[in-house]
């Protein structure tokens, strides 16, 4: 069985690269029981597309200054 | 049909090909400059220059990193014609190398979390409000320079694993330790500073 911190390691890596069979079927199961991990894992997801919506958002600012 | 290939100039530099990098090179000049109009300008002076040099360019392999390379004299030519602007917090200038060292915070000895991600209700919603994208800015910032760098290379510039590393002069094995590392802390970061605060402080902002 898996650690948590390995399996992050593993949700992490499965955003840049395609992961084995069992790398992703350890995710799978380790998940269905933990609530941190599967969390993690969509937060990480969710990072992504803020980083995608952040540049967006820049570019559609009027100009560069922010209001504070 | 091969052969024929082989007794082209090998890789010959045509308006289609740049092109291709375009969305690429003005993510990544947006991210320096802050601002859509002078980006544009850097990509199009960086892709005008590119043109003009194609006889030094050897092999399409790595023309987006030869493109980013022309793009960064660009941008620095900007940042020397204004001179009396000051740059705050750009993203890979900021020197807070102090703890890169490892992940151990965040788990316990036996690769449990230590605390761990709670649940977050509805984070798409944060898009839609400025308030989001400045916490979000002041999360990567706080990232030590070296991982801010790899993780915007990757995530926002939106360049391949191996041309991340490239541009960052890093290790397979150490990119995916750091692109781990900053996706923690990012995480850590946004549920303090966002989805762990009271909801009326959202809700308030209706700009
Ligand atoms: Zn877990």
């Amino acid at each position: 069985m898996r650690s948590c911190r390995d399996i992050t390691a593993l949700v992490s890596q499965g955003l840049d690269k395609k992961l084995s069979l069992g790398e992703r079927l350890a995710i799978g199961l380790h998940v269905m029981m933990c609530s941190s991990c599967r969390n993690f894992q969509s937060q990480s997801q969710f990072i992504r597309r803020a980083a995608k919506g952040y540049i967006k958002n820049l570019h559609h600012q009027p100009d560069n200054k922010t209001e504070t | 049909m091969l052969l024929s290939a082989e007794m082209n100039p090998p890789d010959q530099l045509n308006e289609a090909l740049l092109a291709e990098h375009r969305p690429v090179l003005f993510r990544y000049a947006l991210l320096q400059l802050k601002d859509s109009e002078l980006a544009d300008d850097a990509v199009q002076e960086t892709l005008l220059a590119a043109w003009q040099a194609s006889a030094n360019f050897e092999g399409r392999a790595g023309l987006r990193t030869w493109l980013i390379g022309i793009l960064k004299h660009k941008i620095a030519d900007h940042w020397r014609r204004s001179a009396r602007e000051v740059v705050t917090a750009e993203f890979d200038q900021i020197d807070n190398d102090e703890d890169e060292s490892d992940e151990d915070a965040f788990f316990m000895s036996n690769g449990h979390w230590n605390g761990g991600p709670s649940t977050w209700n509805d984070p798409e919603a944060a898009f839609k409000q400025q308030e989001f994208w400045t916490i979000y800015e002041t999360c990567h910032n706080n990232l030590p320079a070296k991982m801010a760098q790899v993780f915007m290379l990757r995530e926002l510039v939106g360049l391949d694993t191996d041309e991340v590393c490239q541009e960052a002069g890093i290790s397979d094995a150490n990119y995916w330790v750091t692109m781990h590392r900053a996706r923690l802390r990012l995480r850590e970061c946004l549920e303090i500073r966002w989805f762990n605060q009271p909801k009326t402080k959202k809700e308030n902002n209706h700009a």
